[in-house]
């Protein structure tokens, strides 16, 4: 049987984790390779790895340090954050990516999701969508969640789907960040509406959220970042809750 | 050992070369036909469209070469697919090694198949030591159906061929590279056992 995928998200700036993390057998806290490492072995399913630098120079580090993770993690990563061409693609599939995210690029230029299916299949293709809740309905954001767009979240996800992406990785900006548990609402009407899998992400405080985020938000995996790297759930705690919940997952 | 790993520009070959090096072995990536002749095992990698990898097999003759090996071959992913008659991703023909007909998972599923599921019915010296029901990761929207040559199933609305071998010819839907563990003791095996 198919099991829910476990993702935990690793933020990056110039080839280091941004975000402090609480691993004390980690000799070197800001060493992304090492924790992704870890992770593997603690059972995580897939990592995400969303690199928040800007320039092009920066760009080369990124390439550098998918080398190193492909090196050395027998588990399969994404790799994201400001991609927009069909050359950054290329240049981190030859590294060892298994998949790319796009977000922005995409909503500018809906084209180049096709593009990059037709030219890498669509099972490296991933779309990352970041929406809220203006006047009760789902709005698109840009930007990591600062600008709105016009663009109604159902739609857009519906299209990305149509234009061939493999994924959609799903950010509530009203739940990122509150630890009170996942958007299971609008997962479970994006799981519906669609039929390519669903990535939850944004709000994980608890393993009982995740647990929702599967039954209630009918999600294919569920990512999180802080409650992972501060250790306040250890992902074989999480599996093992899940299990006992009747959720099919890789133990 | 001489390990080749075909290159013919399909696909993410990076992981394969990484995870045979954490097991010991070093791979030459070719595309030149008497350096993948003379190789004592070859990996038959592939990512993508089956119809395009159809097509750049072709344009350089490797279509013809990989069915007339006499060496054990492992085909992985989409490699596997086009080890079989035909493919319906882009109604294409395939190398004709196993005598199965890939086709896309019904709509009853979400599709792509992607994460980690289980191989069961493990019947070959590639799975020795790999306990039934463990967890391997895929990701694909079309499978190839049981047949004479499967060798491990897996289940996604319907079972299907998880694994395929027929005399040197063998080929896993997953990805052993990405697959933790079992999947590198299934490279291991095909390096070693097989």
């Amino acid at each position: 049987m198919l099991t829910k995928r476990i993702i935990p998200c690793l933020d990056i700036k110039d080839g280091r984790t941004v975000k402090g993390v609480n691993f004390v057998d980690l000799r070197d806290a800001g060493d992304p390779v090492e924790l992704a490492a870890i992770y593997a072995q603690e059972g995580a399913d897939e990592l995400v790895f969303l690199d928040i630098s800007a320039t092009e120079e920066k760009r080369k580090t990124l390439a550098e340090l998918v080398y190193h993770v492909a090196e050395t993690i027998n588990i399969p990563f994404t790799v994201g954050g400001g991609i927009s061409s069909v050359e950054d693609v290329d240049i981190l599939l030859k590294n060892g990516a298994d998949k790319v995210s796009i977000n922005s690029s995409a909503v500018k230029r809906p084209e180049l999701i096709n593009e990059l299916v037709a030219k890498f299949g669509s099972q490296c293709i991933v779309v990352a969508i970041d929406a809220k809740q203006i006047d009760g309905q789902w709005i698109v954001h840009l930007v990591g969640g600062k600008v709105p767009t016009e663009m109604d979240l159902f739609e857009w996800a519906k299209e990305v789907e149509q234009r061939g992406a493999g994924e959609i990785l799903f950010t509530s900006m009203d739940h990122d960040g509150t630890k009170n548990g996942f958007a299971n609402e609008a997962l479970a009407k994006l799981s519906d509406l669609v039929n390519i899998p669903i990535i939850a992400s944004g709000g994980a405080g608890t393993i009982p959220h995740f647990t929702d985020s599967f039954k209630d938000g009918k999600a294919d995996a569920a990512l999180a970042a802080s409650v992972f790297h501060f250790k306040e759930i250890e992902i074989k705690d999480l599996k093992n809750e899940l299990k006992e919940e009747g959720i099919p997952v890789r133990i | 050992m001489k390990l080749v790993i075909i290159d013919y520009g399909a696909g993410n070959i990076q992981s394969i070369k990484f995870a045979i090096q954490r097991l010991g072995f070093e791979a030459v990536l070719s595309h030149d036909a008497e350096e993948i002749r003379q190789a004592d095992k070859v990996i038959f990698p592939g990512v993508g469209e089956a119809s395009s990898a159809m097509a750049k097999l072709r344009d350089t003759g490797l279509d013809k070469l990989i069915p007339t090996l006499k060496q054990p071959v492992l085909g992985i992913c989409l490699g596997m697919q086009l080890m079989c008659s035909s493919s319906e991703e882009g109604n294409t023909t395939g190398l004709g090694i196993f005598d199965l007909d890939v086709v896309k998972f019904p709509n009853t599923v979400k599709v792509p198949q992607i994460g980690w599921n289980q191989i069961t019915e493990l019947q070959s010296d590639l799975f020795k030591g790999v306990p039934e029901k463990s967890y391997i990761y895929l990701v694909h929207s079309f499978y190839a159906p049981k047949g004479e040559d499967t060798i491990a199933e897996s289940d996604y609305a319907l079972p299907y061929s998880a694994a395929l071998q027929k005399d040197n010819f063998y080929g896993v839907q997953f990805h052993p590279e990405k697959s933790s563990e079992v999947g590198s003791t299934i490279l291991e095996n095909f390096l070693k056992v097989i």
